[in-house]
């Protein structure tokens, strides 16, 4: 249910593109999904076959970045994975703060035929 | 026929952020402080609300219930003579600002005051979705546990305020406080916690008094 009216924003922005460049056909939807951001890619593509049905975007593949969440240590001011159950940094142990890496969501790009 | 790549870099959150800002200019300029009230199951929130309202005696209140099913919540709230309405969402596990900006127009909104409107229990995407407040209030009971930080970080990330209910039931489930509020600052330096008794109505006076400043700073 949660990927649905996501999907249609989907399709909505890839199709005000693909009219704005006079395309025939979107073959292609890339987009980036980070880890963190709730989205999982199957449930996306699964709704898309469905609701693309009629509309420029129906047959398009739809490709997917994903991005693995960081956190930053503002001691060592590196970018780490947390372990479950723990916001520390591997270097020095202190917790580390959430960063907006793993989050993205959007449209990158579309491919068109015009 | 030709192949050509165009670059769009739009996020998919756009439209719902954009009504979401609408939606929170518009009730800021009728007075309205609007509460988004997140948190998990039977964690309290309804109970949280009403003794909240009791607190906030002198402000007009009103409450968009949002449920999967049933109206239950809203049956309680109208007993009390609250303005109060009902989103079922069929199972949709948030609400968002479309469905928002959609039910205001069923409240009266007649006068300045405070409008709750309780999110689907859940601690995953409801922190996701702006839907027009000016603050998000995460309910927590420590019958769920002292791991929740580190397991829904981005709820506790995203709380302007978090009350933890059912503080009486710490010692059956080993609720660890350190461990809790330890979770709680990494993801969020600010946020004051507020320790109730939702079922009693204990403990609220000190969460009114600070959404009443939230509220008069935020509404001019």
């Amino acid at each position: 249910m949660h990927e649905f009216p996501v999907t249609e924003q989907i399709i909505k922005i890839a199709a005000e593109q693909a009219e704005k460049n006079n395309a025939l056909k979107v073959t292609q939807i890339n987009l980036v999904v980070g880890e963190s951001s709730g989205f999982i890619g199957e449930s996306i593509q699964m709704y898309f076959d469905i609701i693309s049905e009629g509309t420029i975007c129906k047959g398009a593949i739809l490709k997917m970045e994903n991005v693995k969440t960081k956190w930053k240590c503002p001691a060592c001011d590196i970018l780490y994975s947390r372990q479950p159950l723990s916001f520390a940094c591997p270097n020095c142990g202190m917790d580390g703060l959430p960063t907006e890496i793993g989050r993205e969501f959007y449209v990158q790009s579309i491919e068109i035929e015009t | 026929m030709a192949d050509k790549e165009i670059d769009v870099i739009q996020n998919i959150y756009d439209e719902n952020d954009k009504i979401a800002l609408e939606t929170k200019d518009n009730m800021g300029k009728r007075g309205v402080f609007v509460v988004n009230v997140m948190g998990a199951p039977g964690a309290g929130k309804t109970s949280s609300i009403i003794s909240l309202i009791k607190g906030l005696a002198d402000e007009k209140v009103y409450v968009i219930e949002g449920d999967i099913e049933s109206d239950i919540d809203t049956v309680k709230l109208k007993e009390l003579g609250i303005e109060t309405i009902q989103i079922n969402t069929n199972g949709a596990c948030h609400l968002d600002a479309p469905t928002i900006k959609k039910s205001l127009t069923d409240l009266s909104l007649d006068k300045p005051g405070i409008l709750f409107i309780e999110n689907i229990g859940n601690l995953v995407c409801p922190a996701e979705f702006q839907i027009g407040e000016h603050i998000k209030m995460l309910i927590c009971s420590a019958a769920e546990g002292s791991d929740k930080p580190y397991k829904y970080p981005l709820a506790f990330e995203k709380a302007d305020i978090i009350l933890l209910t059912k503080g009486d039931l710490k010692s059956f489930v080993d609720f660890d406080d350190e461990f809790f509020l330890k979770g709680i600052r990494a993801l969020n330096k600010t946020v004051p916690v507020f320790e109730v008794n939702a079922k009693i109505g204990q403990g609220f006076e000190a969460a009114v008094a600070w959404i009443s400043t939230r509220k008069n700073s935020a509404i001019k």
